[in-house]
């Protein structure tokens, strides 16, 4: 009987904290995520940097924090802005909490090459 | 007014029973399970308690004239029947401030627990709660970092951190203890925990060991650009080995050490504590022997207690049980505990288990860590009890992998991101758990695998030690 292995190989992937490990979002799926943000009192702040540095604690603000913002339209319309404006980096997402100076949320949109 | 000496043995509750006082906000409140010997009154007994764990002697001596009393003796206050049981009751204490030295929870636990639980008026005697009062907590050092500069060193925000203990616990060499910390952190965990038991055994000193993680760390960090760690154990025999480790940590430039904080102590960990805040280290916190303390629903004391305990003492992570994998926990006890870790005030709810106020003031908080018998079907749960402020530990639900160790770390962080990303899109996870998991599972054959490898385990047993509901 031929040998047949049923044993995998896992790759090692470099990946970029929380949701690195999911497929890329929807458009419908990154909705949801602002609308969470949105809903729990945060603050959306939208940052880049270059893929070289991404370990970086600082990356680039895209403009400033969008303070007390609760247009979900307004945020999506930021994030592709900073993608355009800098395509090859990483663009986050971030939910900013002043109470714990803390991020409640913070993921990758766009992936830079 | 002056009192004049009557020698003999007065009975307890002339003196340490008052139902008539109002606790002030500097006491420090205690809440009792008593349960007497029979047809010893109720209120003999709760003085007895106040008496002998505060200012009380079997036999009134006459140097107690020298002071006054009545100003440092602790006093019941308030005694409640305890809901669907007939020979116990609670019994409300109240210790002054004075009682106890500034910053040593060692102190209030040797006078709070000392000699009156072998006291023989008592068949059981259980601590099921104290209210810490706000001038004694601002005297204590706490979390050496807490939750938010926790989060901050390690660049993880808006999930559960995911962590699992090294397997098997005992028996690897040094070098082969670092290949599976390697493994388990490339595949996607943030952090890797020494087992308790690892201390410095002959199969694996702990410089050795110390060494080979420090480079499986570093090497999983370059591979993935994500920031790891592992808990390196500085627990020891004595404490100058204990600093001689975690500065050896430091040097390697580790971001987080442990300790044993039951069976090391709590002067011990209070100093590691106050060392880990001078250099920047997180630390990790294990409870070995709480059990034998905490499980008895009628003597010994509540894990709540001990828990509060370790917020002032120090340490950045505690482990609290999971409620759904293998050890000991009801749900509401542990939520309620899991409060006194990390909020800031905590009202008094008895259908958490909690008996009364606790502010914490500025005091940083402390990540609740759920360890034991947990896999990836337990997800959806875990993330719904535990909230993002905690950290998920699968040791068997790892390295129990087919695919070995760095598979295992994927599936779980695959499951874990699934889960938390369906919350914030609103949808009932421990509902609808198992959809979220097998569409993960679509793009994951690493989560696919481990979905299909641990579908039977269940652990259905009921507590031992339930909260008392009428």
């Amino acid at each position: 009987m031929p040998f047949k292995s049923t044993v995998g190989d896992y790759q090692t992937v470099a990946t970029l904290e929380t949701f690195g490990f999911l497929p890329p979002m929807t458009q419908d799926e990154i909705y949801d995520q602002i609308a969470y943000i949105i809903a729990q009192g945060w603050s959306p702040l939208v940052e880049h940097v270059h893929p070289s540095r991404s370990m970086a604690t600082y990356w680039s603000f895209w403009k400033l924090p969008f303070f007390g913002e609760k247009d979900l339209g307004v945020i999506v319309n930021e994030l592709e802005s900073c993608h355009r404006a800098y395509p090859d980096h990483h663009v986050r997402l971030v939910g900013y909490d002043a109470y714990t100076q803390s991020q409640g949320a913070c993921f990758v949109v766009f992936e830079g090459r | 007014m002056s009192k004049k000496y009557d020698a003999g043995v007065k009975e307890y509750r002339d003196t340490y029973w008052t139902p008539d006082y109002v606790p002030l906000d500097t006491d420090l409140l205690a809440c009792f399970k008593c349960t007497g010997q029979e047809g010893v009154p109720k209120e003999e007994v709760a003085a007895a308690v106040a008496a002998e764990s505060s200012t009380g002697t079997w036999s009134t001596v006459w140097s107690e004239l020298l002071t006054d009393l009545d100003f440092y003796k602790g006093r019941c206050y308030r005694i409640e029947d305890v809901p669907g049981d007939k020979e116990s009751f609670y019994a409300f204490i109240a210790y002054p401030l004075d009682l106890f030295e500034e910053g040593s929870v060692t102190n209030v636990l040797t006078s709070l627990v000392g000699n009156v639980f072998g006291f023989k008026a008592l068949r059981h005697l259980r601590l099921e709660d104290i209210r810490f009062p706000m001038a004694f907590i601002k005297t204590c050092p706490g979390p050496p970092n807490g939750i938010h500069v926790e989060r901050d060193r390690m660049n993880k925000y808006g999930r559960p951190l995911l962590g699992c203990t090294i397997k098997p616990k005992l028996g690897l060499s040094g070098k082969n203890y670092g290949r599976v910390v390697y493994e388990c952190l490339r595949g996607g965990l943030d952090f890797t925990k020494d087992d308790e038991n690892i201390n410095s055994q002959p199969f694996q000193r702990w410089q050795n060991r110390f060494e080979f993680v420090a480079e499986a760390v570093q090497l999983a960090q370059e591979e993935t650009g994500e920031k790891k760690g592992h808990y390196l154990n500085c627990t020891a025999a004595t404490p100058e080995e204990m600093y001689e480790r975690a500065e050896f940590a430091k040097e390697l430039g580790q971001p987080i050490i442990m300790h044993d904080y039951i069976t090391g102590g709590f002067t011990a960990n209070t100093g590691l504590s106050k060392w880990c805040r001078k250099n920047g280290m997180l630390l990790h916190i294990h409870r070995a022997m709480h059990a034998v303390i905490d499980r008895h629903p009628k003597h010994g004391i509540h894990f709540r207690v001990l828990a509060k305990c370790l917020r002032l003492s120090g340490g950045d992570q505690l482990h609290t049980g999971t409620v759904v994998g293998k050890l000991e926990g009801d749900r509401q006890t542990t939520l309620g505990f899991i409060d006194q870790l990390r909020e800031s005030f905590i009202p008094e709810d008895r259908t958490r288990g909690n008996f009364f106020d606790q502010d914490w003031g500025s005091m940083p908080g402390v990540f609740a860590v759920a360890s034991g018998g947990i896999h990836v079907w337990h997800m959806p749960a875990l993330v719904a009890i535990f909230g993002d402020d905690s950290v998920l530990q699968f040791g068997g639900g790892t390295h129990g992998h087919p695919w070995g160790s760095a598979a295992g770390a994927a599936a779980n962080r695959v499951a874990l991101e699934a889960c938390v990303k369906a919350r914030n899109a609103g949808r009932e996870i421990e509902k609808e758990g198992r959809d979220i998991l097998l569409e993960a599972a679509k793009h994951s054959p690493e989560l696919a695998i481990a979905l299909e490898t641990w579908k039977e385990i269940k652990f259905e047993f009921d507590t031992v030690d339930k909260l008392d509901v009428g």
